[in-house]
């Protein structure tokens, strides 16, 4: 067994040193400084002004799609379908504030509009979720396919019954001023307190809301023991009365609802309202989250930020350098998810082999 | 009647083009996931081999090179995924979305360093691209009535990596259903312990299952970018790695039926484009968008058993630990 500040702290940061390095490999294959890039990256996302409002609006997202991944890990359950399930949260969202925005004053709206997204959501997972339950399909292929057809879902509303007349663009018509989520720029700026503007809004207060709501539900309630004991043992899950079926049902809906809140950050907070490719990756981006922060609220927060940093810096490289673009970012995620997900075992066991040595002296 | 005759063969000649890389990726993918190895990085190996060819055409001027590109990046990719699945038992899923993710962002990164571009190879020309064959006599059969189109249109005008696809199939189902090693091959995917028992080695079996399907998926990845297009275009697989997956499922993992569902999909999406604006009686006009999430749909729709059960092998996504 290896002491837990080496499993959750060194081995973690162990896995992200070694990503970081092979990625500034590539930099320097491409003929740059790796580490002026590292520079203008962590510049990007936390000196220039208002850039870390930008970094903070990405992490909203992260933190949301990282919450979904991680509470169907707890149950082994494996949503890869974050980025439809947060697609069709934009268009829960969407529909509700679009319907209801000339007649209900904002107040009202902007609560419906976030229950329509979880709903919206949560509703593109359970079927995967029944799916397993009822029928045995995976989850994983299942969700992966409503990926796609959530995608040419969203193509078919937004070039026709959604599209905001008059226009070509696939996107909605503006949501209501009234009925959007304030920005935090405009809140400071209203207190008095000048500030760079940015698309950081209050979603990023749901988010932390919901890192307290997934830590109380996974370690705080009989659900939370059941979903876990689940994640641990099928069999023993099953012998101790839990009942499987409906569990997955409602961990698959759960993730999705968190999946699904992710919208409201860009449709109602940061855009006012919905377009296409809204949602650009950031599911996937939830698998990288819940790997590296190991599927616990605290360690999502901190990944997200980690994420979030890599996202507006990684927008800066392709201003700085001709030959980097901001898909370096990708590589990066890809790695990190190599290596913290696929290759975590990698380290485990020369460093178990190697405490094992350093203790056995202790003992005599 | 030989108008529609000729139309038919059209449609049908444009779904083998299109059926053509789902076909090779899931052939890879049947080879990876009989043995017991889950692959969805068939999408980002599809991916890389389009861009080691693109990129290698153009250097070279040699499409021959580019498809050895391909195929050693395809190969790169598969022994990537065994390092991390097979000799560290990661988790095979979370793998796959990791080399869909490095794929997607590596091809781009590069890209862009080497061709400054935008992600793009330059276009290639004819000497560096694969082009269609015409067989013999094409001309003087076309002539005859039915025969002609079936022989000129269909059979004929494909480039070699559409008939090296249509050969994958047969040989496919010949290595895993009447040799030896694909009998071990596919005993690794149902009962490795089996195989460890009778002497063999599942790591090395397995291994060779992961070569096997990036060889054939970076003939695919050829195929998109130096054969059936004419340069790398960035995120150029557009999900045709998850449509050979869902084919594979589709097809429960069998060579005939695999076939059949690639070329079932390859007709929607070649349907899909003609029939786009088009009034049908009855039905009158479907979104094309529909037609394309069809694939998707119907593999739901199987997965869920209601129509014939899709078994996937025992021992798929599970690492093997061999008992001391």
């Amino acid at each position: 067994m290896l002491p837990g500040w080496v499993s959750l702290g060194l081995i973690p940061v162990l896995n992200l040193l070694m990503a970081f390095a092979v990625a500034g490999v590539v930099v320097a294959l491409i003929g740059e400084n790796p580490w002026r890039a590292l520079v203008v990256m962590i510049d990007g996302a936390f000196v220039y002004p208002g850039s870390l409002g930008y970094t903070l609006y990405y992490t909203t997202n992260f933190i949301f799609t990282g919450l979904a991944v991680s509470v169907a890990f707890h149950a082994r359950l494996f949503n890869i379908g974050g980025e439809g399930q947060a697609a069709l949260g934009g268009l829960g969202a969407a529909l509700v504030c679009l319907a209801l925005d000339p007649y209900l004053p904002g107040l009202m709206v902007i609560p419906l509009a976030i229950a329509g997204a979880a709903l919206f959501g949560a509703a593109w997972a359970f079927l995967p979720g029944l799916l397993q339950a009822t029928r045995g399909s995976h989850v994983v292929i299942t969700t992966i396919m409503f990926n796609f057809i959530a995608a040419g879902l969203l193509v078919t509303l937004l070039t026709g019954p959604l599209i905001r007349p008059g226009q070509s663009t696939p996107q909605t018509r503006d949501i209501a001023p009234g009925a959007t989520l304030p920005k935090i720029h405009e809140i400071f700026r209203a207190l008095g307190v000048d500030m760079a503007s940015s698309p950081l809004n209050v979603s990023i207060v749901f988010a932390l809301i919901a890192c307290v709501g997934v830590w109380v539900l996974v370690w705080r309630t009989p659900f939370g023991y059941r979903l876990r004991t689940l994640g641990e043992s099928e069999p023993a899950a099953r012998y101790a009365g839990v009942k499987v079926p409906s569990m997955v049902i409602i961990t698959m809906c759960v993730s999705g609802a968190l999946a699904g809140l992710m919208a409201i950050n860009d449709v109602l907070g940061a855009h006012d309202k919905l377009f296409l490719n809204f949602t650009a990756g950031y599911g996937f981006t939830g698998i990288a989250v819940a790997l590296m922060g190991r599927s616990h609220p605290i360690g999502i927060v901190l990944a997200s930020l980690l994420f979030g940093a890599l996202y507006q810096g990684g927008a800066e490289l392709s201003f700085e350098f001709r030959s980097i673009d901001r898909d370096m970012v990708l590589v990066i995620q890809g790695l990190i998810i190599l290596f913290s997900g696929a290759l975590a075992y990698m380290l485990e066991a020369p460093l178990t082999r190697l405490f094992a040595r350093q203790r056995r002296p202790a003992h005599g | 009647m030989a108008e529609i005759w000729l139309d038919a063969m059209q449609i049908l000649s444009s779904t083998l083009r299109l059926a053509t890389p789902l076909i090779l990726c899931a052939m890879a993918g049947m080879f990876s996931e009989r043995a017991g190895v889950v692959d969805i990085g068939l999408e980002g190996k599809l991916l890389m081999g389009a861009f080691a060819a693109g990129a290698v055409a153009f250097y070279t001027g040699s499409p021959w090179l580019g498809l050895f590109a391909a195929i050693l990046a395809g190969v790169a990719m598969g022994l990537l995924h065994g390092f991390a699945t097979i000799t560290h038992r990661g988790d095979q899923i979370v793998s796959g979305v990791a080399i869909n993710i490095l794929a997607s962002g590596f091809t781009i990164v590069i890209g862009i360093a080497l061709f400054a571009q935008g992600g793009q190879t330059p276009a290639l020309t004819r000497d560096e691209r694969f082009l269609p064959i015409h067989l013999p006599f094409a001309d003087t059969i076309g002539q005859v009535p039915f025969l002609g189109p079936f022989y000129e249109t269909l059979l004929s005008g494909h480039n070699i990596l559409v008939y090296a696809a249509l050969l994958s199939v047969p040989l496919a189902a010949f290595v895993l259903f009447a040799t030896s090693f694909g009998l071990r091959l596919r005993a690794a995917g149902e009962a490795p312990e089996a195989v460890d028992s009778a002497g063999y080695s599942v790591t090395f079996l397995r291994y060779r299952a992961v070569i096997i399907a990036g060889v054939l998926c970076g003939i695919a990845g050829a195929y998109l970018s130096i054969a059936h297009g004419g340069g790398f275009v960035r995120e150029m697989s557009a999900g045709k790695g998850y449509i050979a997956l869902a084919a594979l499922i589709f097809g429960k993992w069998r060579p005939v039926p695999t076939l059949l569902a690639c070329l079932l999909f390859g007709a929607l999406e070649s349907s899909a484009s003609r029939l786009s604006d088009v009034d049908l009686p009855l039905i009158g006009e479907i979104p094309v968008d529909i037609i394309l999430i069809a694939p998707y749909v119907l593999t739901v729709i199987l997965l869920a058993g209601f129509f014939g059960r899709a078994i996937p092998p025992r021992a798929l996504g599970i690492p093997y630990v061999k008992d001391r």
